[in-house]
């Protein structure tokens, strides 16, 4: 499971890392997006990863500690897809206005020959 | 004084309500926007200046140096708490102050160049306020984001091609960083366990030796994301042109942005880094200071070949972005008080310079700037005897005399030179560089030290050559261009800006005393960690 995640994450920071390098709008923001799914699934992992393992207490009380998995990386992942899911959304609205205003989709407004 | 701990929370909620009740106001209603707005900043810098003199009513040296506010009432490590010192005051007062200035300057024109400009506004006062007063890492990411978004926003206040075109730039760059940040905090969560900074600051000294590279990696992953927003070289490329296209009064409040990457790179260089870390003492300070000096020489080179002069503005931001980084990087404490008091007065003038440049360059035609330095280079052609007689006698227009003595005002402050406080700044970090052990305590200086020193000078120099340049060309020509057209409403924040700087001299001794203070209590993470774990608590220091 360890190994499934590492790659999972590595092949997303890669593609991202690649997409944000190339010239045009659209591959930047899918870019962006790879990228922020990569950095979920990374912080996700930071509470160490468990199988089988409640983040919330059950009915009956705290009980052993070691049984629940850390509910805080999973607060903190919930807050980050919020704020990344609005910041490529005011991206998305820029990129149009971009294309509209310079009438390219290049990233620099203009073709480079 | 119950009224006054739920003070802390203030900075943060006004600026939310009034933002989200101007939503609704029609957007047609300029007037009563701008008034609702003016009236919340006013509302603003009241509690601010309040929350200043609670933070310096607290004798330094004594027992728990900050004030916290635990959210919700939930005690300290576990849920998110606002904590007070006189470094967070300062940094609030600045806000509000600029704040003020810029919202006043924008009530002439530019709220009406585009949509929800107070709204936008009045979000971006309250992510600022909650990322100098936050005492928690998550918390702070949270209010970076919010002060971000506004912005974006802000940074396409008045739309057009050259600011989408930046503006897209500006946004990439930011949440890329922004992905850094999150990087940054989960690999120091994942190894200490908290994302409080006072209990952080308690718990890496007991990290075990095995972690200690996976804490070290995610602390520099966070610091690369503060770089960026600090505009650290090579980090900085994308500032000049964002803020040569934000409109004048963004631009004034934006000089705060850089300002956050610097106070959270402090906070946290002498908080978790501190005197008392083992370890890990003093981690990254050659990095900043390396950083810093190349900073320094990056933006002196921009100065002088800046052509337009919202661009040498933005060189100016770097140079002091740079000068800030160079001194937490020493983390003295004498320099870091004089680096307090520069960071005031370089916000102060810089600010001043962008919402200036707005009024001057209404007088000049367009492609002016391109040609005023390759004039210089190649030569003035332009007979000058031509029309010298007609020119006797001219009397200067009242508008552009106001105008040029706010220009000299700026230069001079840039430039740190007396009698503004520019050059006091300068001299108080430059006496905390070259006496590393205190006054009369002499001691070898390294040879990084006297190139920083070197170089803040330089840099001055340099700031002063290109205000002239750019003085000479524009308020010494020929009147033959319309004169600009200036509302005492836009002439009065400058000059309210530029009196404060004056008042920063006269009062120097004060607020040296305030920034000595603040960098002292920087400098003992103890009182502060005691503050925000113990509240209530005073006396011997933890652990």
């Amino acid at each position: 499971m360890e190994l499934t995640l590492a790659l999972a994450i590595g092949v997303l920071t890669g593609s991202g890392v690649w997409l944000i390098l190339r010239p045009r709008t659209y591959q930047l923001v899918i870019g962006l997006a790879l990228l922020s799914y990569a950095v979920n699934l990374f912080i996700f992992s930071m509470g160490r990863l468990r199988v089988g393992a409640a983040p919330v207490l059950g009915a009956d009380g705290a009980g052993n500690p070691a049984d629940y998995a850390d509910p805080v990386p999973q607060a903190l992942v919930l807050t980050a897809i919020v704020i990344g899911f609005a910041t490529t959304a005011l991206l998305l609205v820029v990129l149009l206005a971009a294309r509209g205003l310079t009438g390219s989709d290049h990233v620099d407004g203009r073709e480079s020959h | 004084m119950d009224w006054a701990r739920h003070l802390l929370i203030v900075p943060i909620l006004l600026p939310l309500v009034t933002g989200a009740f101007l939503l609704l106001v029609d957007e047609l209603r300029h007037t009563t926007k701008a008034m609702i707005s003016l009236a919340s900043t006013l509302l603003l810098l009241a509690s601010d200046i309040a929350l200043m003199r609670i933070a310096d009513g607290v004798p330094p040296g004594a027992g728990a140096m900050s004030s916290a506010y635990a959210i919700a009432d939930w005690p300290a490590p576990f849920a998110i708490v606002l904590v007070l010192d006189r470094l967070s005051a300062l940094m609030l007062v600045l806000t509000s102050v600029l704040g003020l200035a810029s919202l006043v300057f924008s009530m002439a024109r530019w709220q009406r160049a585009g949509p929800h400009f107070h709204t936008l506004f009045q979000f971006l006062l309250m992510g600022l306020g909650g990322a100098f007063l936050t005492g928690d890492l998550f918390n702070l990411f949270v209010f970076f984001e919010v002060t971000l978004a506004a912005s974006y926003a802000l940074l396409l206040h008045g739309s057009g091609a050259f600011r989408v075109r930046s503006g897209l730039h500006y946004i990439a760059i930011n949440l890329a960083s922004s992905l850094l940040f999150l990087i940054g905090v989960s690999l120091i969560y994942g190894v200490a366990g908290t994302l409080n900074m006072a209990d952080l600051a308690l718990r890496l000294p007991g990290v075990p030796a095995e972690n200690r590279m996976l804490l070290e990696a995610g602390a520099a992953i966070l610091g690369v994301a503060f770089l960026v927003k600090a505009g650290m070289w090579p980090l900085c490329f994308w500032l000049p042109s964002a803020y040569l296209a934000a409109a004048a009064p963004v631009a004034a409040i934006f000089v705060l942005l850089t300002k956050v990457g610097f106070y959270v790179l402090l906070r946290l260089t002498l908080l978790i880094f501190g005197s008392e870390a083992g370890q890990l003492t003093g981690f990254g300070g050659i990095v900043l200071l390396w950083g810093g000096i190349a900073t320094l020489i990056f933006a002196t080179s921009g100065v002088l070949a800046s052509q337009a002069m919202g661009r040498l503005a933005g060189y100016s931001v770097l140079t002091s972005s740079g000068t800030l980084l160079a001194a937490v990087g020493i983390g003295d404490a004498t320099v870091v008080s004089g680096a307090l008091f520069y960071l005031v007065s370089s916000s102060l003038s810089t600010a001043a310079f962008f919402m200036l440049i707005e009024l001057v360059e209404r007088a000049r035609e367009p492609g002016a700037d391109l040609l005023a330095v390759t004039m210089e280079a190649y030569g003035d052609e332009a007979d000058p005897d031509k029309d010298a007689e007609e020119e006797v006698g001219v009397v200067m227009p009242g508008a552009l005399a106001v105008l040029g003595v706010c220009f000299g005002c700026v230069a001079l402050l840039l430039a740190g030179l007396p009698p503004l406080s520019g050059f006091v700044a300068k001299f108080a970090m430059l006496t905390g560089m070259l006496n590393l052990q205190g006054l009369g305590n002499p001691v070898e200086i390294p040879a990084r030290i006297w190139l920083l020193v070197a170089l803040v000078i330089l840099s001055g120099l340099a700031a002063l050559v290109a205000m002239m340049r750019t003085g000479i060309r524009i308020f010494w020509a020929p009147l033959e261009e319309i004169v600009p057209r200036v509302l005492v409403i836009e002439v009065a924040p400058i000059v309210t800006l530029l009196a404060l700087c004056l008042f920063l001299t006269v009062g120097g001794g004060a607020m040296i005393r305030y920034t000595d203070a603040a960098a002292r209590s920087l400098h003992e993470p103890a009182s502060y960690i005691q503050g925000v774990l113990e509240p209530g608590a005073s006396g011997a220091a933890v652990r």
